[in-house]
């Protein structure tokens, strides 16, 4: 079981969850968590935005009735929490100068991303992309990382009006990215290295085991829960 | 000590508990949670004759106390689960695996079945006429009892091992069908298979299945299946494989006194993938809380 330390809003419709239990099922940033909620009977996947030896934090955006349950529960409660679910980013690849791409909730897992290539020694660049400026979250938190942070929002209610895409830096190694698909499409299009993506799927187990959530790539039939939710670019069929 | 052994066919089984059928893939996701050999068997994803991707996603849709999935028999085809799935269960599952089969003719169950037969860890082998999920295919071999019949009588041919017909619940009269494959010759039925339905995602106002149309299972499906259940114990002598909704060692105990000799759990593995184990543990506790010494004892009992 993992316990509720903290559960705030943090930007329009979005909240920042900490819980404190085991961690070390988490091998990779991109990587999910499955949440039991009382009274729905499938979990609710979630990114890992960050985690240490005892901490997870998540971020999620109340999107129908489980992430708003999820929304009214109080620090102290303790959660059934599948944990180090997926492959995640393979930080391998990235070169020197990687760029991570998030869109909306796509932004959390780039977070723990951004601190592991650091610790790398690599320079990442993050491109944040939000629909306007009360969507905006870990503007502050991408900051201290010291890395150089790039925000978009689509109305241009702040910072830059547009999308990701238009503020690409002029050079980077590699990328990685999550969002929502129609940004990952414009990703891929417009990136000229090769890169890393996560996807999203409905899922009945979200470990493998039901079929539930297989698409197809040039490398064969993948389970987005266990063989994703990250995929290459090159292997990605849109 | 309470007894929680039983058998199906001369199978020995340690407990009645067994993962269902695509809800356990070949056992290689469920290794990692605990010591598979507490099983009493395990039904292996259903298997058809060629390599299947299924349906398009969204596959699973979520519904009160259960889920809609249209998975659609997605599966490595029966070559590749014979030279592949079945012996690498063997590294992690020292006991008899039940196979799964499925097909889209009488020739393709025939295929399937004669193949499988050969491999030696299978001890029973469960026949899929029922899956809701594929156009064309299994629904129309199960909805009738001449066709499930037929079906049994084609596989009976090529295999010596005990054969359990699984049936679906989308039927007027499963007795009718149960007695029909018994008729037939088969030695066992596993029910029941999903119940068919549909969601509709408000937001899209489409259903939320790609396929539309799914299979209905986990905890809200149990009354349909323990009536099931109890119709078709009256109805034939051969043992019933129980399942639908089955999620505690209760239900367990409730499945086999409508005449269940096993019982098979199938969507509650991917909510709690520690599902089974717990089922197991809890059930000597929950027998003598409701004062049974043997669980071979109680099937039918509720009769
Ligand atoms: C690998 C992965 C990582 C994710 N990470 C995050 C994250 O970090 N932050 C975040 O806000 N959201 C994330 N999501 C999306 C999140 O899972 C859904 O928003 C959430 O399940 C919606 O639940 P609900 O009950 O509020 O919505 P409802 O629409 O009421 O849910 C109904 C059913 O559909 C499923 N569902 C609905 N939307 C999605 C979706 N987009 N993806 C998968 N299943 C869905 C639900 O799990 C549930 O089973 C992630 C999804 C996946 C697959
Ligand atoms: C994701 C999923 C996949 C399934 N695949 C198969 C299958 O391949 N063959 C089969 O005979 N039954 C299949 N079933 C049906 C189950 O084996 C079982 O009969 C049914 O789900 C009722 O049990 P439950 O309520 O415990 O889930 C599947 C069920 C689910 C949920
Ligand atoms: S959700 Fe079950 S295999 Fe991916």
């Amino acid at each position: 079981m993992h316990k509720i330390i903290s559960n705030k809003n943090i930007a329009k419709d979005v909240f920042e969850m900490k819980l404190s239990g085991d961690t070390s099922k988490i091998t990779a940033p991109g990587q999910f968590i499955n949440i039991k909620l009382d009274g729905f009977y499938l979990r609710r996947p979630i990114s890992v935005c960050d985690y240490n030896s005892d901490t997870i934090t998540i971020i999620y955006k109340t999107v129908g009735k489980g992430t708003e349950y999820m929304s009214d529960l109080k620090s102290g409660t303790e959660l059934d929490v599948l944990c180090g679910l997926g492959n995640g980013f393979d930080t391998s690849k990235s070169g020197d100068k990687p760029l991570l791409i998030g869109g909306g909730v796509g932004v959390p897992p780039m977070y723990n991303l951004a601190k592991k290539l650091i610790s790398e020694n690599k320079k990442p660049a993050a491109v944040l992309g939000f629909n306007t400026a009360d969507d905006i979250f870990y503007e502050k938190e991408f900051m201290d990382l010291g890395i150089e942070v790039k925000i978009s929002t689509a109305d241009g209610s702040a910072h830059n009006k547009g999308f990701v895409t238009d503020i690409f830096p002029e050079d980077y190694t590699y990328f990685y990215t999550c969002g929502p698909i129609p940004m990952l499409k414009a990703v891929c299009d417009k990136t000229k290295t090769s890169g890393q993506l996560s996807f999203e799927e409905r899922m009945g187990c979200g470990f493998g085991a039901c079929m539930g959530c297989t698409c197809k790539t040039k490398y064969g039939d993948k389970r987005i829960c266990k063989d994703g939710p990250v995929l290459l670019k090159e292997e990605i069929i849109w | 000590m309470v007894d929680i052994s039983t058998n199906l066919c001369g199978l020995q089984l340690s407990n009645p508990v067994i993962p269902a059928s695509g809800t356990f893939g070949f056992g290689e996701e469920f290794k990692n949670f605990y010591d598979l050999n507490i099983l009493g068997s395990i039904s292996i994803k259903g298997t058809t004759k060629e390599p299947r991707f299924g349906n398009e996603t969204p596959r699973i849709a979520e519904c009160t106390s259960g889920m809609l999935n249209s998975v659609g028999l997605q599966n490595p085809g029966v070559d590749a689960v014979i030279s592949d799935k079945l012996p690498k269960m063997k590294e992690f599952y020292n006991k008899q695996v039940i196979a799964n089969i499925s097909g889209f003719s009488f020739e393709e169950f025939e295929y399937s079945c004669e193949k499988i037969d050969k491999a030696d860890n299978v001890g029973i082998i469960e026949v899929n006429i029922s899956c809701p999920n594929v156009h064309g295919g299994g629904m129309s071999f199960g909805t009738n009892a001449e066709s499930a019949a037929e079906v049994t009588k084609r596989v009976k041919k090529v295999t010596t091992k005990p054969v359990f017909i699984k049936l679906t619940p989308n039927v007027t009269n499963i007795s009718e069908i149960a007695k029909a494959c018994e008729e037939a010759g088969a030695d066992g039925l596993s029910l029941i298979n999903t119940l068919l339905g549909l969601r509709v995602d408000l937001k899209t106002k489409k259903p939320v299945l790609a396929n539309k149309k799914g299979g209905f299972s986990g905890s809200a499906v149990l009354p349909v299946a323990l009536r099931c259940v109890y119709e078709v114990y009256e109805a034939v002598k051969i043992p019933i494989m129980g399942m639908g909704g089955v999620s505690t060692a209760d239900d367990v105990i409730e499945m086999m006194l409508c005449g269940a000799s096993a019982v098979q759990i199938g969507a509650a593995n991917l909510v709690n993938p520690y599902a089974c184990k717990e089922i197991i543990e809890n059930l000597p506790h929950a027998m003598k809380k409701y004062g049974i010494n043997s669980l071979k004892e109680i099937i039918g009992g509720a009769h």
